[in-house]
């Protein structure tokens, strides 16, 4: 079968010359130069109009400071590719065996709160910078949600709570059939945060969305896929490949038309994540919180700590 | 289900297992605990039940296996969902 990816990595992020955004990754910053990126959490490369980008992050991609600067960087990129055409659609996928994305760091989440903690920070001044990470959080979910090209999720593995929001933020889930797709927050006395509820509910039903959250329970990919959260079921290991086949389709459509499509039929739902913002905010000064990101954490059992 | 379905459906998972995990299934028991039989860590136990459930065509919410810790126990779960 052909394969609808370029054997050689297309330098149009820069081939007219034009300097780019900035990338505000931690990692070297390589788009302006390069028209690709190697991060210490994700990278990417543009071939045949498809931005692909790996996310490669051991253990299970979480996302702490370092992604969300590296996520920031890709928005800038993706955003200029698709301003100067060079950018049609993106994928986004995993190298991590374990699967596409855990979540949210907890480990460098609590790590930091202990730290102020102890250093005598103001609950205060605490409860401003975990909502400055949910702000850049959502500002960067949101541009990749509304991004004005096709978006692609090539997921498998696990895809739970900040990994299933960010798959979410994408046009189409590919998912092979060993993807397994939760919303573990409620186990840690909070809400998902980086505003995977609302953008939930645009594609499945309340009922789906309760039993996910409710419960923390896990959902396969098959059921996924059934309940119309995934678009394209495939065998294991080839999320990637028809992920790529996917993105070249979309390649073929006219821009401007893809764009107005997706405004169309793709609202951003800007109240309820503003609501989910502050529930979460509110939510995660609760001693509740504090104590079950302790025994996670500190949890070194194959079997982590989870009510 | 009786007691001879209740076995059957214990050796099936065992040989999944086994398989999927590449373990001599001579070397497993139905009362192993199949995380130290099997050697494996909680993103391998997700893999696990992903296999269960296409293998069986059930779909077993995982809570319900929190303290499950043995092939039988595993089997009992499952059992309810057939």
């Amino acid at each position: 079968m052909e394969e609808p990816r370029n054997p050689g990595v297309d330098r149009g992020l820069t081939s007219d010359g034009e300097s780019p955004p900035a990338s505000t990754a931690g990692g070297t910053t390589t788009v302006g130069t390069a028209g690709a990126f190697r991060g210490e959490a994700l990278s990417w490369e543009l071939a045949g109009g498809v931005l692909e980008v790996t996310l490669h992050r051991a253990p299970a991609n979480e996302i702490g400071t370092t992604t969300l600067a590296e996520l920031e960087g890709l928005v800038a990129a993706l955003y200029a590719g698709a301003e100067r055409g060079t950018v049609r659609a993106m994928i986004l996928h995993s190298a991590v065996a374990g699967g596409f994305c855990a979540g949210a760091d907890l480990r460098e989440l609590y790590a930091g709160i202990t730290a102020r903690r102890a250093a005598g920070d103001a609950e205060a001044a605490i409860e401003a910078e975990v909502r400055g990470f949910i702000d850049r959080i959502h500002a960067t979910f949101d541009a990749l949600d509304q991004a004005p090209v096709t978006t692609v999720a090539a997921v498998h593995g696990v895809v739970f709570g900040g990994g299933f929001e960010l798959a979410l933020c994408c046009d189409l889930v590919v998912a092979d059939k060993s993807a397994r797709f939760a919303f573990p927050e409620l186990r840690l006395g909070l809400v998902p945060g980086f505003g995977g509820i609302p953008r939930l509910r645009r594609d499945v039903g309340n009922a789906v969305i309760r039993d996910l959250l409710l419960t923390g329970r896990t959902l396969s990919a098959t059921r996924a896929h059934e309940l119309g959260l995934v678009s394209q079921l495939v065998a294991r290991g080839e999320a990637l490949n028809v992920a790529r086949h996917v993105a070249a389709q979309a390649c073929r459509f006219d821009a401007d038309v893809t764009r107005a499509a997706k405004r169309f039929i793709k609202p951003l739902p800007a109240g309820e994540l503003a609501r989910e913002k502050d529930l979460f905010c509110a939510l995660f000064t609760s001693p509740v919180v504090s104590e079950a990101l302790r025994r996670f954490t500190e949890s070194h059992d194959a079997r982590p700590y989870l009510p | 289900m009786n007691t001879t379905d209740h076995t059957t459906l214990t050796a099936r998972l065992m040989t999944l297992a086994s398989e999927r995990f590449d373990r001599p299934l001579a070397a497993l028991s139905a009362d192993d605990d199949f995380f130290h039989a099997l050697g494996i860590d909680s993103l391998q136990a997700l893999d696990l039940l992903t296999r269960i459930e296409e293998t069986f065509d059930v779909e077993v919410p995982d809570y319900e296996l929190q303290g499950v810790t043995t092939f039988t126990g595993l089997a009992e779960v499952i059992a309810r969902r057939l």
